[in-house]
C-alpha cells in the first residue's frame, strides 16, 4: 500500500517539475517585460544624457545625476499641466466618491419616490452612449469646452461605482438604520452618521479607481480643450513625445549657466521625453503596490454583480 | 388618509429631491447627448448656427453607402475594426490560461509578485504606453541599440513607423497592458472552487494536468462565457485612445478603427454631420449586439448578464 502511494507521487512529480519549471520561467519573463520598461526609462533619466541618447544604458545607471528633474521644471507648461492633473484628480475623486456613496445609499431606501425607476434610469446608461461627436457637441453647447469643469462634471455619477456602493450598503444590517431612525434621525443624518462610517472600504475602492481614471484621462483634453492652460499632464506628455527635440534646445538655452553645463547634463530629446514620462507614471507606480488590494476588491465585487 | 403612509410618502419626495442633482447630471451627460444625433440630419458647419435651412434628411446616411470614396474608406475601417476585435476575441482565452497556471505556482511570494507586477500596465494610460513604446523602440532606443551592437542589423529599424504587422503589434500592446488584470477575474473564480474537489481527485490519482482539465477549467468556464459575451457586445467599440496615440502617416491605413475614424472625420476634417451619422449607426448596432449576446447568454446559461 505504502509503495503504491509513493509510486503515484513520484510519477506526478516528474510531470509536475516539468510544468513548474516552465511556468516559473514564463511568468518570470512576462513579469520582467511588464516592469523593465519603467526601470529602463528611470535609470536613463538619472544617467549621463549623452549615454542615454545613444540607448546604451540597459541595466545600471551610469554617471548618476538628477539635473534632468530640475531642468524639467523649466519646460514651458509642465508645472501648469501638473496642477491641472492634480486638481482634477483631487476634486474629481472627492466629488465622485461622495456622489457614489450617497447614490448607493439612496437607492437602497425603500421610501425613495419611484426608487426602482430612477435606479434603472441611472444604471442603463452603462449600456449605451451617443458617441463621442454628439457628446462633444453637447459639451460645447453647455460651455464645458475650455472649462475645467468639463473634466469633472461628466464623471461624477458613474453607474458602475454606484452598483458597487449599493451592493455594499445592502450587506449592512438594516437594523442599524432603523435604530437610528427610531432615535429620530432623518435621511441625511442616517447617511452621515450611520452609513458613511461603515462603507469606508468600498469608498476607498471607488476613490482609487476614480483617481487613476482622472490622472490617466487623455481623450477629454483632446476633445474639449484647446486652451493650453487647461492641458493635463497626459496631454502634454503626448505633445512632448512628438516634439521633444525642439523642447530640449529651448530648455538648454533658457538655462542660466548654459555655457558652464557639462555635456552629460545638457538636455536631449531623449532625456526630456524620459523625464516627463517618469514624472507622469511615477504617482501610479508609487501608489499601485500600496493600494493593490482595493483594486482587486473592486473588480471582484463588480464580477459578482456584473 | 393614513397619516403614517402620508409621512412616508413625504419623506420619499424629500429623498428624491436629494438625489435630483445627480439625476440631472445623468440626464445632461448621458441622455442629452442623444439629442445631438439630430446633427446627422443637418448640414452642420460650425460656427454657423444650425437652422432648418440646412436640414438634409438622410443625405449623410446615403453618402455612407453611395459616395465611392467614403465607401472605400469605411470598408477599410470596418476591416481594421473586425481584425482588431477578431484577434482580441480569438485570444480571449489567454487570461484564463494565465490565471490557471499562475494558480499552480505553489511558492506564494512569487505568485503575489507576478500578480502585482503584471497588473501594473493596466493602470497606466495609453499615452504612457506609447511613451514606453517610443522610448524603447525608436531609432536610438534600446532595441535598435541592442540589435546593432549584436550585428544583426546595420541601420535602425523604424518599428513605430512600420506599415506591416500593425494589427499584430497593436494586439501585443493591448495584451501587454491587459493580460495580468484580465486574469484577476479568473483568479477570483478559481479561489472559489471547493478545495475538496482537488483532494478527491488527488486521492483518485489524477495528475496536475487532469485536475486542471476536469476541475479548474469547467469551474471557470461560466466566467469565461460572460466575458466573451461582453467582448462580443463591444465588438465595434475598440476605443480610440490606443489607436490615436499610435497612429501616424505610415500605419494609418491599418490602424484606423471605427472609433478613431469617427474622431478623425469630425475633428480632423470638420465633417461633424457625417461622423455623427456614423456614431449613431454604431451606437444602434452596438445595442443590437448587446441584446444578441444577452440572448445567447439566456439561451446557453439560462441567465442574462445585464
Amino acid at each position: 500500500m505504502k509503495i503504491r502511494i509513493k509510486k503515484i507521487h513520484q510519477k506526478q512529480s516528474a510531470g509536475d517539475i516539468m510544468i513548474s519549471v516552465t511556468t516559473y520561467v514564463l511568468y518570470a519573463i512576462f513579469a520582467f517585460v511588464c516592469i523593465y520598461p519603467f526601470y529602463y526609462i528611470f535609470i536613463n533619466t538619472i544617467s549621463s544624457n549623452v549615454l542615454s541618447a545613444k540607448g546604451t544604458i540597459l541595466f545600471l545607471p551610469k554617471e548618476i545625476h538628477f539635473k534632468n528633474y530640475v531642468d524639467a521644471m523649466r519646460i514651458p507648461g509642465l508645472l501648469n499641466a501638473a496642477m491641472i492633473s492634480v486638481g482634477r484628480t483631487v476634486i474629481g475623486t472627492f466629488l465622485t466618491v461622495i456622489a457614489t456613496a450617497f447614490m448607493g445609499f439612496m437607492f437602497t431606501r425603500d421610501s425613495l419616490w419611484h426608487r426602482k425607476f430612477w435606479y434603472r434610469f441611472v444604471i442603463i446608461t452603462m449600456y449605451f452612449n451617443a458617441g463621442i461627436i454628439p457628446w462633444f457637441l453637447t459639451m460645447r453647447n453647455l460651455h464645458l469646452t475650455n472649462n475645467f469643469w468639463g473634466y469633472i462634471l461628466p464623471v461624477i455619477v458613474s453607474p458602475f461605482y454606484i452598483i458597487l456602493a449599493k451592493t455594499f450598503v445592502e450587506s449592512i444590517p438594516k437594523e442599524l438604520q432603523q435604530a437610528a431612525e427610531i432615535d429620530g434621525a432623518g435621511t441625511m443624518k442616517v447617511f452621515f452618521r450611520v452609513i458613511m462610517p461603515v462603507i469606508k472600504p468600498i469608498m476607498a475602492t471607488v476613490a482609487i479607481f476614480s483617481a487613476v481614471a482622472q490622472w490617466n484621462a487623455f481623450q477629454d483634453t483632446l476633445l474639449l480643450m484647446t486652451d493650453d492652460k487647461l492641458y493635463s499632464l497626459q496631454f502634454i506628455l503626448y505633445q512632448y513625445i512628438n516634439q521633444a527635440s525642439s523642447l530640449s534646445s529651448l530648455v538648454n538655452s533658457s538655462s542660466t549657466s548654459a555655457v558652464a553645463q557639462s555635456i552629460a547634463t545638457v538636455q536631449t530629446a531623449t532625456s526630456i521625453r524620459m523625464t516627463v514620462t517618469i514624472l507622469v507614471v511615477g504617482p501610479i507606480l508609487l501608489i499601485y503596490p500600496i493600494f493593490q488590494r482595493y483594486f482587486v476588491k473592486g473588480i471582484m465585487i463588480g464580477a459578482v454583480k456584473g | 388618509m393614513n397619516p403614517f403612509r402620508n409621512k412616508r410618502k413625504l419623506r420619499g419626495y424629500k429623498e428624491f429631491l436629494y438625489i435630483l442633482p445627480f439625476i440631472a447630471l445623468v440626464a445632461v451627460f448621458a441622455y442629452y447627448p442623444l439629442y445631438g444625433w439630430i446633427y446627422a440630419f443637418f448640414d452642420y458647419r460650425p460656427p454657423q448656427p444650425m437652422t432648418m435651412d440646412n436640414f438634409v434628411g438622410l443625405k449623410w446616411f446615403k453618402s455612407l453607402v453611395q459616395n465611392q470614396v467614403k465607401v472605400n474608406q469605411i470598408l477599410v475601417v470596418i476591416r481594421n475594426t473586425f481584425a482588431m476585435s477578431g484577434i482580441t476575441i480569438a485570444t480571449s482565452w489567454l487570461p484564463m490560461i494565465f490565471a490557471i497556471f499562475l494558480n499552480e505556482i505553489r511558492f506564494m511570494p512569487f505568485r503575489k509578485f507576478v500578480q502585482t507586477i503584471t497588473t501594473i500596465p493596466n493602470f497606466i494610460s495609453w499615452v504612457l504606453v506609447y511613451s514606453v513604446a517610443f522610448n524603447i523602440f525608436n531609432s536610438t532606443g534600446m532595441v535598435n541599440h541592442l540589435l546593432i551592437s549584436m550585428g544583426l542589423i546595420t541601420k535602425p529599424i523604424l518599428f513605430l513607423q512600420a506599415s506591416d504587422h500593425v494589427w499584430l503589434t497593436q494586439w501585443l500592446w493591448l495584451t501587454w497592458k491587459n493580460l495580468g488584470w484580465a486574469a484577476i477575474m479568473y483568479i477570483a473564480a478559481i479561489t472559489g472552487i471547493d478545495e475538496e474537489l482537488y483532494e478527491a481527485a488527488k486521492v483518485d490519482g489524477a495528475t496536475r494536468m487532469q485536475r486542471i482539465r476536469f476541475i479548474t477549467i469547467p469551474s471557470i468556464l461560466p466566467t469565461y462565457f460572460v466575458l466573451l459575451m461582453l467582448a462580443i457586445a463591444s465588438f465595434l467599440s475598440n476605443g480610440m485612445e490606443q489607436y490615436y496615440v499610435f497612429q501616424n502617416a505610415f500605419n494609418k491605413n491599418s490602424i484606423q478603427v471605427l472609433d478613431l475614424y469617427v474622431f478623425n472625420l469630425a475633428m480632423g476634417s470638420g465633417s461633424y454631420s457625417v461622423s455623427t451619422a456614423l456614431s449613431m449607426l454604431k451606437s444602434v448596432i452596438s445595442i443590437v449586439l448587446l441584446c444578441v449576446a444577452n440572448g445567447i447568454s439566456k439561451l446557453v446559461r439560462g441567465e442574462s448578464f445585464l
